[in-house]
């Protein structure tokens, strides 16, 4: 059965073959999309595949490519494609003709494809550019082999939100432990509101939750190796996570398996929800003007003195090379140019959730929320970039969002979960 | 015995038809007008089908060439029947959603088309107004059905002024997904009848009538054998449609926490950026070998009914 037994003539059309055979699997048109747009550019243009989709997102990325194009006259041109398709075909949109420089995801999500040979090495622009970024967003841009993949340009912490207004109102303070954080939502509770909002039928929401409640209890080094396959998920300290989770789950919204994540973020604007375990996308979702002003967030509790709550949760999104531009050098100058403060400040005064990665940012102009947001980041003893790209992608979305959906649908059957998980994890991770 | 007739036909000295010459370009029409098809159906059906099955006892993220493929027999069926819970949720569910259009919206498309025949005031427009889902897509519905049953600002909460997860408690969604389905595929069913009963010639009834049979015996003992080749579709039409199933539940959870259907979890592993390529088509696999089950009883059934 070894495939090096096979006849050798054979081996190039069952190649095309199996690539005709994925591409007639439906894909083809988005793929098409995707890649189709590149054939006859001009060299000296740079492409640009941008997953930013989003209205706001949309006009950050076109600030900033008129910024580009003003300050060295080369040509970009922009490929945005609606970033959940753009997520779903990103394996075929690489491997066919991709853009020089696309817009990408830190962590595991990035090391996935740098490990694949598909995207090319950018630590040339990090020696001569990178002093901007900190030693975590070096560590979330380097592949296994030592070299950066990712130039770093913003991120987005994520953290219990609230609104300031109803506080202020109901007397409320942001809890600094476990215990003030129960005791805080028995009062929301008593006061008739709903102490935290919850939506989970989009799947991904509830990993904020668990990855906070694991990195409170069992700090940034456990959490790591869990999510790398190396701790049994039957392990205790697993256990204790879901446990805790559990003691909490009554604060949260009722039925969350129906609602989606914007619906949990429509609650708290309505101030039906005390507060929301989030990222800082939920600015997004809060209009512009007095709404966003009154949007306020606390770090995840303490859950043990000992292990303290230095560790924050803040995904990074940054741009990455394809494999053999077509236009290196343009490419290379390009993402310099992005590893520019003025760059990223650019991108964030339009979009509202994102925070730059560089250092030196200049945010005195940017809401206070922003500035909350990167101190938090900058004070963090630890940065993780959220269970999704901390681990497999295909065991996250394979196995975790079920199993988090399992745990809500049915929280004390923790035994039979965390059993369910492991078995699952060895045939995703092939042990 | 009609069975006999063409074969004895067939042994009967009979006069040659006359050769039909062709010329070069009828012959190169013909040659395209087969080959091109022929082309398409091996190229774009049976090659794929045969790599799927092939690929289903490899280990595969679907990156690289062949070098990248990691054989593993059949240890991809192994995980799917032990370790992986939604597929056993997602076979029970295939098989409940077959039943459901079939006892469901079956009967009731049938029951209208019975009505709207008997030519009832305004039954045109009766008939636009049962037909208007079909033409939607999936999707659509999808998104239509989700405003109605969302459990926070949703119609059905409102009217019914209860409390209950359509769309999230697990035992419930799936009916809840059910009935989105059938207010499609009621119309649908309930058009295909609509012209066969169309179909069938007055004077019959007007027989069944001067022997005095009711409208309901008529029914039962004419018109619905009459009907045969209807019906007949109307089984395969539902059968595809079950066994197609996916949009509907992927626009509402992709798939998940009750809604698992096996067309979902095939999409569900194999896109995506880390796709597991060989999974994937293990679980396709399974769904073609029970997609060739109802095939087989259908083709079956087509060629008894033509002895």
């Amino acid at each position: 059965m070894n495939r090096n037994e096979l006849p050798h003539p054979w081996q190039p059309s069952r190649r095309t073959f199996l690539k005709a055979a994925l591409g007639a699997a439906g894909a083809l048109s988005t793929a098409g999309l995707l890649s189709g747009c590149t054939g006859g550019v001009d060299p000296h243009v740079i492409t640009l595949g941008s997953r930013l989709s989003d209205k706001n997102a949309k006009l950050g990325v076109q600030d900033v490519v008129g910024m580009f194009q003003q300050q060295t006259g080369g040509a970009v041109r922009i490929n945005s494609v609606d970033s959940t398709s753009f997520q779903e075909n990103v394996n075929n949109y690489l491997q066919g003709t991709p853009d020089d420089v696309f817009t990408w995801m830190s962590g595991y999500r990035m090391r996935y494809f740098a490990d694949k040979g598909l995207v090319d090495d950018v630590s040339p622009v990090w020696q001569s550019h990178g002093s901007g970024f900190s030693d975590s967003f070096r560590e979330a841009s380097t592949g296994t082999d030592g070299r950066q993949y990712l130039i770093p340009f913003f991120y987005y912490p994520w953290a219990v939100f609230y609104r300031p207004s109803l506080w202020q109102q109901r007397g409320y303070v942001p809890p600094k432990t476990f215990d003030e954080w129960v005791a805080l939502s028995k009062r929301m509770q008593s006061d008739g509101l709903t102490p935290i909002g919850f939506g989970v039928r989009d799947g991904w929401s509830p990993f904020g939750t668990f990855d906070y409640l694991d990195l409170r209890l069992n700090g940034v080094d456990f959490h790591r190796s869990l999510l790398a396959g190396d701790v049994s998920w039957t392990d205790n300290r697993v256990r204790s996570v879901f446990d805790t989770w559990r003691e909490i789950l009554p604060f949260h919204q009722p039925q969350p398996l129906g609602r989606k994540m914007s619906e949990a973020q429509q609650a708290l604007l309505n101030k039906e929800a005390g507060m929301l375990v989030a990222g800082m996308f939920v600015a997004q979702s809060f209009p512009a003007g007095p709404d966003r002003e009154d949007l306020d967030f606390f770090a995840f509790p303490e859950l043990d003195s000992a292990v303290g709550t230095s560790a924050v949760e803040a995904p990074m999104d940054g741009f990455m090379m394809r494999k053999d531009p077509r236009n290196l050098e343009g490419a290379q100058q390009f993402l310099s140019f992005l590893t520019n403060a003025d760059a990223a400040v650019a991108y964030a005064k339009q979009d509202p959730q994102a925070i730059p990665a560089h250092r030196d940012a200049d945010l005195s102009s940017f809401p206070p929320l922003v500035q909350k947001s990167a101190a938090l980041v900058q004070g963090a003893g630890s940065i993780t970039q959220f269970l999704d790209r901390d681990t497999r992608p295909d065991f996250a979305s394979v196995v975790m969002i079920p199993a988090m959906q399992q745990f809500l649908g049915n929280p004390n059957d923790v035994d039979g979960l965390v059993r369910s998980i492991e078995r699952q994890k060895a045939a995703v991770f092939g042990q | 015995m009609t069975s006999t007739v063409p074969s004895q036909a067939g042994t009967e000295p009979r006069v040659p038809a006359p050769k039909i010459r062709r010329s070069r370009g009828d012959r190169w029409t013909i040659a395209v007008m087969l080959g091109l098809p022929a082309a398409i159906v091996i190229g774009l059906v049976w090659i794929p089908t045969v790599f799927t099955v092939i690929l289903s006892f490899a280990r595969w993220d679907g990156i690289g060439g062949t070098s990248s493929i990691e054989w593993i027999g059949p240890q991809n069926y192994v995980d799917a029947v032990q370790a992986y819970p939604p597929f056993q949720q997602a076979l029970h569910n295939n098989v409940l959603w077959l039943a459901f259009l079939f006892v469901f919206p079956t009967i009731l498309g049938i029951f209208l088309a019975v009505l709207l025949d008997r030519g009832l005031k305004g039954s045109r427009l009766y008939q636009s107004i049962f037909y208007i889902p079909v033409v939607l897509s999936m999707a659509l519905v999808g998104f239509v059905w989700q405003l109605i049953y969302s459990t926070d600002g949703g119609v059905l909460n409102t009217i019914l002024g209860t409390d209950v997860d359509w769309l999230g408690n697990p035992d419930v969604n799936i009916w809840a997904v059910m009935v989105a389905a059938s207010w499609r595929h009621t119309g649908y069913i309930m058009l295909l009848y609509l012209a066969g009963l169309k179909a069938i010639d007055p004077s019959v009834r007007e027989a069944a009538l001067m022997d005095g049979a009711g409208p309901i015996r008529t029914f039962f003992r004419i018109v619905f054998p009459l009907m045969k080749p209807t019906n007949l579709l109307i089984i395969v039409i539902t059968v595809i449609e079950a066994l197609r199933a996916f949009d509907l539940v992927w626009v509402i959870n992709k798939g998940r926490n009750g809604l698992e259907l096996i067309s979902a979890l095939v999409t569900a592993n194999v896109v995506g950026e880390a796709g597991r390529v060989g999974f994937g088509s293990a679980l396709a696999t399974i769904m073609l070998v029970i997609s060739l089950v109802f095939i087989a009883l259908y083709l079956w059934i087509v060629m008894r009914s033509d002895d």
